[in-house]
């Protein structure tokens, strides 16, 4: 029962924070809201015991991705009213299209709850007391899925050199210093020999 | 107790409002990329969801990919948007048109 309760309360909290994201007028408030979407989730991820991956969501997504959106949102010097304009006539399109969406997923959710195959309406079986979500995990990643976890490794490298080579410009007229020019300097370059004739003292 | 149609709903819900978010603010390029991060967010409740369901553990490490894969799209879309509007002064979608795609 209490587990209910906590569920729909969080619930309610994901959904009412994910409107907030799509409607408010300010990106700054957007990115905040997103953050208590992804904080709702994760508290929904523990109801269902899937601890480490709701750790990890707050880890990554609240600790990181959100404040790399929000750095962003606060460093460029947007003009949000010309960006809102059209607002109202997609807001219809928009509703349509969710309620389309929502109709679809609930029937076949309802539909296959009535048909064979998976029972859709059977409760989570809790897991047994000493029963460790992170060990079951690590064994899963690092025998099954060991190449796909390191192809997943190659896939961060990669976009941490995508975003810093993109981010990264040369500004002309900047004093830095060149350490492989330094180093590769040769005596010819810095010290010149001046043949001048001696100065005789009259 | 919660059941499986109950988290199903939920992600189904979070979709939508992700897909309303992409029309609304068809513009507005960072909000556009957390429409897209909600709707990985709602694709990764169901993963959840079913694997503690059948209990097998290969939803969550899919999880874990999805997670990687949101995150490093976020830092190249955002690197992304931060060099457009250093060209551009905008992040206005219909200001990007010149490839008339």
């Amino acid at each position: 029962m209490l587990v209910q309760i906590l569920f729909y309360a969080f619930a309610l909290v994901l959904l009412a924070s994910a409107i907030g994201v799509i409607g408010l007028k300010n990106p700054v408030h957007s990115a905040l809201c997103l953050v208590v979407t992804f904080f709702s989730a994760a508290a929904i991820w523990l109801l269902l015991e899937a601890e480490f991956l709701a750790i990890v969501l707050v880890l990554v997504y609240v600790g990181a991705v959100m404040v790399l959106f929000l750095f962003v949102v606060m460093m460029l010097d947007v003009d949000i009213e010309a960006l809102r304009s059209g607002f109202t006539r997609h807001f219809w399109i928009g509703l349509l299209t969710a309620a389309v969406v929502v109709a679809e997923i609930i029937g076949v959710i309802v539909a296959r709850g009535y048909g064979g195959g998976l029972d859709m309406g059977g409760t989570f079986q809790p897991l047994a007391a000493d029963a460790s979500n992170t060990t079951e995990l690590g064994v899963a990643i690092y025998t099954r899925y060991l190449y796909p976890f390191e192809l997943a490794a190659m896939l961060l490298l990669v976009a941490i050199i995508a975003a810093i080579v993109l981010t990264m410009r040369h500004r002309r007229g900047l004093k830095v210093q060149d350490v492989s020019a330094q180093v590769a300097v040769r005596r010819e370059d810095r010290v010149r020999v001046l043949k001048m004739p001696a100065e005789k003292d009259e | 107790m919660i059941t499986l149609q109950h988290v199903l709903v939920l992600s189904g819900l979070l979709f939508a409002i992700a897909v309303a978010g992409i029309f609304i603010n068809r513009k507005n390029l960072i909000l556009l990329l957390m429409c897209v991060e909600l709707l990985l967010l709602s694709a990764n409740i169901n993963f959840v969801a079913f694997s503690r369901y059948l209990g097998n553990i290969d939803g969550q490490v899919f999880v874990f990919f999805v997670l990687t894969v949101a995150a490093a799209e976020a830092a190249i879309g955002l690197a992304i948007l931060v060099v457009l509007f250093r060209q551009r002064q905008s992040i206005n979608v219909a200001d990007i048109g010149t490839l008339k795609g």
